[in-house]
Protein backbone atom coordinates (compact mmCIF):
# COMPACT_ATOMS: atom_id res chain seq x y z
CA UNK A 1 0.00 0.00 0.00
CA UNK A 2 2.80 2.35 0.94
CA UNK A 3 4.63 1.60 -2.27
CA UNK A 4 1.44 2.17 -4.27
CA UNK A 5 1.05 5.59 -2.67
CA UNK A 6 4.63 6.50 -3.47
CA UNK A 7 4.30 5.81 -7.17
CA UNK A 8 0.98 7.60 -7.31
CA UNK A 9 2.64 10.65 -5.79
CA UNK A 10 5.50 10.22 -8.25
CA UNK A 11 3.09 10.08 -11.17
CA UNK A 12 1.28 13.16 -9.92
CA UNK A 13 4.55 15.07 -9.61
CA UNK A 14 5.61 13.94 -13.08
CA UNK A 15 2.36 15.13 -14.64
CA UNK A 16 2.59 18.42 -12.77
CA UNK A 17 6.18 18.89 -13.94
CA UNK A 18 5.19 18.10 -17.52
CA UNK A 19 2.35 20.60 -17.54
CA UNK A 20 4.52 23.18 -15.79
CA UNK A 21 7.09 22.74 -18.55
CA UNK A 22 4.38 23.13 -21.19
CA UNK A 23 3.05 26.24 -19.49
CA UNK A 24 6.55 27.64 -19.26
CA UNK A 25 7.22 27.01 -22.95
CA UNK A 26 3.87 28.42 -24.00
CA UNK A 27 3.98 31.60 -21.94
CA UNK A 28 7.63 32.51 -21.42
CA UNK A 29 9.26 31.66 -24.73
CA UNK A 30 6.57 32.63 -27.23
CA UNK A 31 4.88 35.79 -28.40
CA UNK A 32 2.44 35.38 -25.51
CA UNK A 33 5.20 36.73 -23.26
CA UNK A 34 5.00 40.04 -25.12
CA UNK A 35 1.32 40.50 -24.33
CA UNK A 36 1.69 40.50 -20.62
CA UNK A 37 3.27 43.80 -19.83
CA UNK A 38 2.97 46.13 -16.91
CA UNK A 39 1.33 49.52 -16.88
CA UNK A 40 2.29 51.56 -19.90
CA UNK A 41 1.60 54.90 -21.55
CA UNK A 42 0.86 55.55 -25.20
CA UNK A 43 2.54 58.02 -27.51
CA UNK A 44 1.93 58.61 -31.20
CA UNK A 45 4.24 58.97 -34.15
CA UNK A 46 3.47 59.76 -37.78
CA UNK A 47 5.57 58.17 -40.47
CA UNK A 48 5.41 58.69 -44.24
CA UNK A 49 6.28 55.05 -44.72
CA UNK A 50 6.37 52.30 -42.12
CA UNK A 51 7.71 49.59 -44.42
CA UNK A 52 7.13 46.16 -42.91
CA UNK A 53 6.51 47.35 -39.35
CA UNK A 54 4.07 45.01 -37.63
CA UNK A 55 1.86 45.19 -34.57
CA UNK A 56 3.73 44.32 -31.35
CA UNK A 57 7.05 45.14 -33.00
CA UNK A 58 9.57 46.16 -30.34
CA UNK A 59 10.30 49.77 -29.47
CA UNK A 60 13.88 50.32 -28.41
CA UNK A 61 16.18 52.94 -27.03
CA UNK A 62 19.87 52.22 -27.43
CA UNK A 63 18.89 48.68 -28.34
CA UNK A 64 16.98 48.09 -25.09
CA UNK A 65 13.34 47.13 -25.50
CA UNK A 66 11.10 49.64 -23.72
CA UNK A 67 7.71 48.96 -25.30
CA UNK A 68 5.87 47.78 -28.37
CA UNK A 69 3.81 49.00 -31.31
CA UNK A 70 0.17 49.05 -30.18
CA UNK A 71 -1.71 50.16 -33.28
CA UNK A 72 -1.03 51.14 -36.87
CA UNK A 73 -3.50 53.29 -38.72
CA UNK A 74 -3.67 55.54 -41.77
CA UNK A 75 -4.19 59.26 -41.25
CA UNK A 76 -6.75 60.12 -43.95
CA UNK A 77 -5.94 63.81 -44.17
CA UNK A 78 -2.15 63.69 -44.22
CA UNK A 79 -2.07 60.25 -45.87
CA UNK A 80 0.62 59.04 -43.55
CA UNK A 81 0.86 56.16 -41.13
CA UNK A 82 -0.12 56.81 -37.53
CA UNK A 83 1.69 54.47 -35.19
CA UNK A 84 0.64 54.18 -31.57
CA UNK A 85 3.47 53.12 -29.31
CA UNK A 86 2.98 51.86 -25.80
CA UNK A 87 5.97 52.40 -23.56
CA UNK A 88 6.46 50.76 -20.21
CA UNK A 89 5.77 53.08 -17.28
CA UNK A 90 9.23 52.41 -15.93
CA UNK A 91 10.66 54.42 -18.81
CA UNK A 92 8.90 57.74 -18.27
CA UNK A 93 11.93 60.00 -18.58
CA UNK A 94 12.04 60.43 -22.35
CA UNK A 95 12.62 64.01 -23.52
CA UNK A 96 9.69 65.25 -25.62
CA UNK A 97 11.93 66.23 -28.52
CA UNK A 98 13.10 62.64 -28.99
CA UNK A 99 12.94 61.28 -32.51
CA UNK A 100 11.34 58.02 -33.61
CA UNK A 101 12.78 56.05 -36.49
CA UNK A 102 11.96 52.71 -38.07
CA UNK A 103 14.98 50.49 -38.39
CA UNK A 104 15.58 46.93 -39.45
CA UNK A 105 17.33 44.56 -37.10
CA UNK A 106 20.11 43.08 -39.18
CA UNK A 107 20.00 43.20 -42.94
CA UNK A 108 16.86 41.12 -43.37
CA UNK A 109 15.45 41.05 -39.84
CA UNK A 110 12.20 42.38 -38.45
CA UNK A 111 11.58 46.08 -38.25
CA UNK A 112 11.37 47.97 -34.99
CA UNK A 113 10.90 51.52 -33.76
CA UNK A 114 14.07 53.08 -32.45
CA UNK A 115 13.83 56.20 -30.31
CA UNK A 116 16.72 58.62 -30.37
CA UNK A 117 16.60 60.67 -27.18
CA UNK A 118 16.55 64.45 -27.45
CA UNK A 119 17.71 67.04 -24.92
CA UNK A 120 14.51 68.75 -23.84
CA UNK A 121 13.91 69.18 -20.10
CA UNK A 122 10.22 68.27 -20.46
CA UNK A 123 9.33 64.62 -20.75
CA UNK A 124 6.96 62.71 -23.03
CA UNK A 125 3.67 61.82 -21.43
CA UNK A 126 0.58 59.83 -22.34
CA UNK A 127 -0.97 60.96 -25.62
CA UNK A 128 1.99 63.01 -26.84
CA UNK A 129 3.24 62.80 -30.37
CA UNK A 130 6.77 62.53 -31.68
CA UNK A 131 7.70 65.65 -33.62
CA UNK A 132 10.64 64.16 -35.41
CA UNK A 133 10.20 60.87 -37.19
CA UNK A 134 12.20 59.01 -39.74
CA UNK A 135 10.49 56.56 -42.04
CA UNK A 136 11.66 53.07 -42.71
CA UNK A 137 14.39 52.82 -45.31
CA UNK A 138 13.10 50.92 -48.29
CA UNK A 139 15.81 48.67 -49.59
CA UNK A 140 14.26 48.73 -53.07
CA UNK A 141 14.30 52.55 -53.17
CA UNK A 142 17.86 52.56 -52.00
CA UNK A 143 18.95 50.11 -54.66
CA UNK A 144 16.99 52.04 -57.28
CA UNK A 145 18.64 55.31 -56.34
CA UNK A 146 21.99 53.65 -56.25
CA UNK A 147 21.65 52.17 -59.71
CA UNK A 148 20.43 55.33 -61.42
CA UNK A 149 22.63 57.69 -59.43
CA UNK A 150 25.17 57.71 -62.28
CA UNK A 151 22.63 59.18 -64.78
CA UNK A 152 21.15 62.43 -63.43
CA UNK A 153 24.24 63.55 -61.52
CA UNK A 154 26.35 63.43 -64.65
CA UNK A 155 26.87 66.71 -66.55
CA UNK A 156 25.98 66.44 -70.26
CA UNK A 157 29.54 66.80 -71.54
CA UNK A 158 31.99 64.33 -73.02
CA UNK A 159 31.31 61.96 -70.09
CA UNK A 160 27.78 61.28 -71.32
CA UNK A 161 29.23 59.46 -74.28
CA UNK A 162 31.12 57.18 -71.96
CA UNK A 163 28.11 56.58 -69.79
CA UNK A 164 26.00 55.08 -72.58
CA UNK A 165 27.79 51.75 -72.87
CA UNK A 166 27.77 51.49 -69.10
CA UNK A 167 24.00 51.80 -69.04
CA UNK A 168 23.58 49.19 -71.70
CA UNK A 169 25.69 46.78 -69.73
CA UNK A 170 23.03 46.76 -67.05
CA UNK A 171 25.40 44.84 -64.82
CA UNK A 172 27.33 47.88 -63.71
CA UNK A 173 28.94 46.94 -60.42
CA UNK A 174 27.45 49.26 -57.76
CA UNK A 175 30.81 50.35 -56.32
CA UNK A 176 31.61 51.89 -59.72
CA UNK A 177 28.65 54.27 -59.52
CA UNK A 178 29.88 56.52 -56.71
CA UNK A 179 33.29 56.63 -58.38
CA UNK A 180 31.85 58.30 -61.49
CA UNK A 181 30.88 61.68 -59.94
CA UNK A 182 34.40 61.91 -58.55
CA UNK A 183 35.92 61.73 -61.99
CA UNK A 184 33.37 64.30 -63.18
CA UNK A 185 34.40 66.87 -60.64
CA UNK A 186 38.01 66.54 -61.64
CA UNK A 187 37.20 67.61 -65.20
CA UNK B 1 -9.02 -10.65 -35.11
CA UNK B 2 -6.53 -13.22 -36.16
CA UNK B 3 -4.50 -15.63 -34.11
CA UNK B 4 -2.22 -12.70 -33.27
CA UNK B 5 -4.67 -11.50 -30.66
CA UNK B 6 -5.53 -14.91 -29.32
CA UNK B 7 -3.54 -15.32 -26.15
CA UNK B 8 -3.97 -19.08 -26.17
CA UNK B 9 -2.22 -19.49 -29.46
CA UNK B 10 1.24 -17.98 -29.23
CA UNK B 11 2.31 -17.02 -32.70
CA UNK B 12 5.59 -18.36 -33.89
CA UNK B 13 7.38 -16.61 -36.72
CA UNK B 14 6.77 -18.39 -39.97
CA UNK B 15 9.93 -19.97 -41.30
CA UNK B 16 11.22 -17.68 -43.98
CA UNK B 17 10.61 -18.97 -47.48
CA UNK B 18 12.55 -16.58 -49.62
CA UNK B 19 12.18 -12.89 -50.20
CA UNK B 20 8.65 -12.80 -51.54
CA UNK B 21 7.08 -14.50 -48.55
CA UNK B 22 9.11 -12.35 -46.14
CA UNK B 23 7.60 -9.31 -47.88
CA UNK B 24 4.22 -10.91 -47.37
CA UNK B 25 5.14 -11.48 -43.73
CA UNK B 26 5.99 -7.83 -43.20
CA UNK B 27 2.72 -6.75 -44.80
CA UNK B 28 0.91 -9.20 -42.56
CA UNK B 29 2.77 -7.73 -39.56
CA UNK B 30 1.64 -4.21 -40.49
CA UNK B 31 -1.92 -5.44 -40.88
CA UNK B 32 -1.81 -7.29 -37.58
CA UNK B 33 -0.42 -4.19 -35.90
CA UNK B 34 -3.26 -2.07 -37.28
CA UNK B 35 -5.83 -4.61 -36.06
CA UNK B 36 -4.06 -4.64 -32.72
CA UNK B 37 -4.43 -0.83 -32.54
CA UNK B 38 -8.17 -1.22 -33.11
CA UNK B 39 -8.34 -3.90 -30.42
CA UNK B 40 -6.50 -1.61 -27.97
CA UNK B 41 -8.81 1.31 -28.77
CA UNK B 42 -11.79 -0.97 -28.25
CA UNK B 43 -10.36 -2.05 -24.89
CA UNK B 44 -9.73 1.53 -23.70
CA UNK B 45 -13.19 2.05 -22.14
CA UNK B 46 -12.86 -1.29 -20.35
CA UNK B 47 -9.39 -0.41 -19.09
CA UNK B 48 -10.78 2.59 -17.19
CA UNK B 49 -11.63 0.01 -14.55
CA UNK B 50 -7.89 -0.51 -14.11
CA UNK B 51 -7.06 3.18 -13.77
CA UNK B 52 -4.48 2.40 -11.09
CA UNK B 53 -2.62 0.20 -13.53
CA UNK B 54 -2.58 3.10 -16.01
CA UNK B 55 -1.19 5.40 -13.32
CA UNK B 56 1.48 2.83 -12.51
CA UNK B 57 2.42 2.70 -16.20
CA UNK B 58 2.62 6.49 -16.46
CA UNK B 59 4.91 6.41 -13.45
CA UNK B 60 7.02 3.65 -14.98
CA UNK B 61 7.24 4.95 -18.57
CA UNK B 62 7.09 8.67 -17.81
CA UNK B 63 8.38 9.57 -14.41
CA UNK B 64 11.15 6.96 -14.49
CA UNK B 65 12.31 8.30 -17.88
CA UNK B 66 12.68 11.83 -16.56
CA UNK B 67 16.36 11.56 -15.67
CA UNK B 68 17.50 10.40 -19.11
CA UNK B 69 15.16 12.87 -20.85
CA UNK B 70 16.39 15.80 -18.76
CA UNK B 71 20.07 14.91 -19.18
CA UNK B 72 19.72 14.45 -22.92
CA UNK B 73 17.64 17.63 -23.27
CA UNK B 74 20.28 19.65 -21.49
CA UNK B 75 23.09 18.31 -23.64
CA UNK B 76 21.14 18.61 -26.90
CA UNK B 77 20.39 22.23 -26.03
CA UNK B 78 24.03 22.91 -25.16
CA UNK B 79 25.26 21.36 -28.39
CA UNK B 80 22.67 23.29 -30.40
CA UNK B 81 23.74 26.50 -28.68
CA UNK B 82 27.40 25.86 -29.41
CA UNK B 83 26.97 24.75 -33.02
CA UNK B 84 24.44 27.40 -33.99
CA UNK B 85 26.45 30.13 -32.29
CA UNK B 86 29.41 29.16 -34.43
CA UNK B 87 27.37 29.03 -37.65
CA UNK B 88 25.39 32.20 -36.92
CA UNK B 89 28.53 34.13 -36.02
CA UNK B 90 29.72 33.61 -39.60
CA UNK B 91 26.70 35.62 -40.76
CA UNK B 92 26.78 38.02 -37.85
CA UNK B 93 23.42 36.72 -36.67
CA UNK B 94 24.18 35.38 -33.21
CA UNK B 95 21.25 37.43 -31.89
CA UNK B 96 18.97 34.85 -33.50
CA UNK B 97 20.44 32.00 -31.40
CA UNK B 98 17.45 31.82 -29.02
CA UNK B 99 15.01 31.81 -31.91
CA UNK B 100 16.78 29.12 -33.88
CA UNK B 101 17.34 26.87 -30.87
CA UNK B 102 13.77 27.14 -29.62
CA UNK B 103 12.19 26.66 -33.04
CA UNK B 104 14.30 23.62 -33.88
CA UNK B 105 13.60 22.13 -30.44
CA UNK B 106 9.85 22.76 -30.44
CA UNK B 107 9.21 21.78 -34.01
CA UNK B 108 11.56 18.83 -34.55
CA UNK B 109 14.20 17.83 -32.07
CA UNK B 110 12.07 17.81 -28.93
CA UNK B 111 9.39 15.39 -30.13
CA UNK B 112 11.71 13.23 -32.25
CA UNK B 113 14.64 12.80 -29.86
CA UNK B 114 12.26 12.26 -26.94
CA UNK B 115 10.42 9.60 -28.95
CA UNK B 116 13.68 7.82 -29.80
CA UNK B 117 14.78 7.92 -26.15
CA UNK B 118 11.31 6.84 -25.08
CA UNK B 119 11.50 3.86 -27.43
CA UNK B 120 14.86 2.92 -25.97
CA UNK B 121 14.00 3.51 -22.34
CA UNK B 122 10.30 2.63 -22.02
CA UNK B 123 9.43 0.77 -25.23
CA UNK B 124 12.00 -1.96 -24.68
CA UNK B 125 10.93 -2.62 -21.13
CA UNK B 126 7.27 -2.76 -22.15
CA UNK B 127 8.11 -5.33 -24.84
CA UNK B 128 10.30 -7.38 -22.52
CA UNK B 129 7.72 -7.29 -19.74
CA UNK B 130 4.79 -8.34 -21.90
CA UNK B 131 6.97 -10.85 -23.75
CA UNK B 132 7.90 -12.52 -20.48
CA UNK B 133 4.29 -12.42 -19.33
CA UNK B 134 3.47 -14.28 -22.49
CA UNK B 135 6.37 -16.71 -22.12
CA UNK B 136 5.39 -17.52 -18.55
CA UNK B 137 1.72 -17.90 -19.49
CA UNK B 138 0.62 -15.02 -17.26
CA UNK B 139 -1.55 -13.67 -20.05
CA UNK B 140 -3.29 -17.01 -20.43
CA UNK B 141 -3.78 -17.07 -16.65
CA UNK B 142 -5.41 -13.65 -16.78
CA UNK B 143 -7.85 -14.90 -19.39
CA UNK B 144 -8.73 -17.77 -17.10
CA UNK B 145 -9.45 -15.34 -14.28
CA UNK B 146 -11.77 -13.44 -16.63
CA UNK B 147 -9.42 -10.51 -16.78
CA UNK B 148 -9.15 -9.17 -20.32
CA UNK B 149 -5.41 -8.85 -20.99
CA UNK B 150 -6.10 -6.24 -23.69
CA UNK B 151 -7.77 -4.05 -21.08
CA UNK B 152 -5.40 -4.85 -18.22
CA UNK B 153 -2.02 -5.16 -19.98
CA UNK B 154 -2.13 -3.54 -23.42
CA UNK B 155 -4.44 -0.54 -23.09
CA UNK B 156 -2.94 0.98 -19.89
CA UNK B 157 0.54 0.94 -21.45
CA UNK B 158 -0.77 2.49 -24.63
CA UNK B 159 -2.61 5.26 -22.75
CA UNK B 160 0.44 5.85 -20.58
CA UNK B 161 2.59 6.30 -23.71
CA UNK B 162 0.18 8.82 -25.22
CA UNK B 163 0.04 10.80 -21.97
CA UNK B 164 3.69 10.57 -20.94
CA UNK B 165 5.36 11.37 -24.27
CA UNK B 166 4.15 15.00 -24.71
CA UNK B 167 4.97 15.76 -21.07
CA UNK B 168 8.46 14.31 -21.49
CA UNK B 169 8.91 16.28 -24.74
CA UNK B 170 7.97 19.50 -22.95
CA UNK B 171 10.48 18.80 -20.20
CA UNK B 172 13.06 17.99 -22.88
CA UNK B 173 12.38 21.28 -24.68
CA UNK B 174 12.59 23.28 -21.48
CA UNK B 175 15.92 21.74 -20.51
CA UNK B 176 17.13 22.25 -24.08
CA UNK B 177 16.37 25.97 -23.88
CA UNK B 178 18.16 26.15 -20.54
CA UNK B 179 21.16 24.35 -22.05
CA UNK B 180 21.31 26.73 -25.00
CA UNK B 181 20.96 29.67 -22.62
CA UNK B 182 23.76 28.29 -20.48
CA UNK B 183 26.11 28.03 -23.45
CA UNK B 184 25.01 31.10 -25.38
CA UNK B 185 24.54 33.61 -22.58
CA UNK B 186 26.58 32.42 -19.62
CA UNK B 187 29.49 31.01 -21.56
CA UNK B 188 29.75 32.71 -24.95
CA UNK B 189 28.57 36.08 -23.65
CA UNK B 190 25.44 36.63 -25.74
CA UNK B 191 23.12 39.32 -24.37
CA UNK B 192 20.45 37.83 -22.11
CA UNK B 193 17.72 40.23 -23.26
CA UNK B 194 18.47 39.63 -26.94
CA UNK B 195 18.32 35.88 -26.43
CA UNK B 196 14.85 35.95 -24.85
CA UNK B 197 13.26 38.83 -26.74
CA UNK B 198 14.21 37.45 -30.15
CA UNK B 199 12.81 34.11 -29.04
CA UNK B 200 9.55 35.54 -27.75
CA UNK B 201 9.03 37.66 -30.84
CA UNK B 202 9.32 34.83 -33.33
CA UNK B 203 7.97 31.71 -31.59
CA UNK B 204 4.24 31.17 -31.92
CA UNK B 205 2.25 29.22 -29.33
CA UNK B 206 -0.05 27.39 -31.71
CA UNK B 207 2.18 26.98 -34.73
CA UNK B 208 5.29 25.89 -32.85
CA UNK B 209 4.64 24.76 -29.27
CA UNK B 210 1.25 23.09 -29.73
CA UNK B 211 2.20 21.47 -33.04
CA UNK B 212 5.17 19.93 -31.24
CA UNK B 213 2.81 18.60 -28.57
CA UNK B 214 0.57 16.99 -31.22
CA UNK B 215 3.60 15.41 -32.79
CA UNK B 216 4.80 13.97 -29.52
CA UNK B 217 1.31 12.61 -28.73
CA UNK B 218 1.38 10.77 -32.06
CA UNK B 219 4.92 9.51 -31.45
CA UNK B 220 3.96 8.32 -27.98
CA UNK B 221 1.04 6.38 -29.46
CA UNK B 222 3.24 4.85 -32.17
CA UNK B 223 6.06 3.82 -29.83
CA UNK B 224 3.67 2.39 -27.22
CA UNK B 225 1.68 0.55 -29.89
CA UNK B 226 4.76 -1.04 -31.42
CA UNK B 227 6.19 -1.95 -28.01
CA UNK B 228 2.97 -3.57 -26.80
CA UNK B 229 2.38 -5.31 -30.12
CA UNK B 230 5.90 -6.74 -30.26
CA UNK B 231 5.64 -7.96 -26.69
CA UNK B 232 2.19 -9.40 -27.20
CA UNK B 233 3.06 -11.34 -30.35
CA UNK B 234 6.53 -12.48 -29.35
CA UNK B 235 7.37 -16.18 -29.59
CA UNK B 236 7.42 -17.39 -25.98
CA UNK B 237 11.13 -18.13 -25.87
CA UNK B 238 14.01 -16.17 -24.45
CA UNK B 239 15.35 -15.70 -27.97
CA UNK B 240 11.93 -14.50 -29.13
CA UNK B 241 11.79 -11.88 -26.38
CA UNK B 242 15.28 -10.70 -27.31
CA UNK B 243 14.32 -10.29 -30.96
CA UNK B 244 11.04 -8.60 -30.07
CA UNK B 245 12.89 -6.04 -27.92
CA UNK B 246 15.28 -5.26 -30.77
CA UNK B 247 12.44 -5.00 -33.24
CA UNK B 248 10.64 -2.55 -30.96
CA UNK B 249 13.56 -0.12 -31.06
CA UNK B 250 14.22 -0.55 -34.79
CA UNK B 251 10.61 -0.34 -35.91
CA UNK B 252 9.59 2.49 -33.64
CA UNK B 253 12.64 4.56 -34.65
CA UNK B 254 11.85 4.10 -38.33
CA UNK B 255 8.14 4.76 -37.93
CA UNK B 256 8.74 7.82 -35.72
CA UNK B 257 11.09 9.39 -38.27
CA UNK B 258 8.82 8.59 -41.20
CA UNK B 259 5.73 9.82 -39.36
CA UNK B 260 7.65 12.94 -38.41
CA UNK B 261 8.12 13.78 -42.07
CA UNK B 262 4.45 13.21 -42.85
CA UNK B 263 3.25 15.22 -39.85
CA UNK B 264 5.65 18.06 -40.58
CA UNK B 265 4.34 18.23 -44.14
CA UNK B 266 0.75 18.40 -42.88
CA UNK B 267 1.23 20.65 -39.85
CA UNK B 268 3.38 23.25 -41.60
Amino acid sequence: MNQRRSYQIGTGLFILLGFAALAYLATQTTSVANFQQGPSYTVKAGFTNIGQLKLRAPVKIAGVRIGSVKAIDLDQTKLQANVEISIDNRYNELPDDSAAAIFTSGLLGDQYVAIQPGGSPTMLKDGDEFVLTQSSIQLEDLIGKFLVSGGPSKPADSQSGDAKPDDKNGATPPPAAPAKPDTDTKH
Amino acid sequence: MSSVLDPKKPTTPAPSRGELSSLGDSIAQVGACALFLLAILAAVPKSLRYIKETIRQIWFTGAMSLVIIMTCGLFVGMVLGLQLYYVLSIFGGTAALGTVVSLSLYRELGPVVTALLFAGRAGTSITAEIGLMRATDQIAAMEMMAVDPMAYVAAPRFIAGVIAMPLLACVFNMLGIFGAHLVGVSWLGLDNGTFWSNMTSSVDVWKDVVNGVWKSCAFGAVVALIAVFQGYTTPPTSEGVAYATTRTVVFSSIVVLALDFVMTAFLM
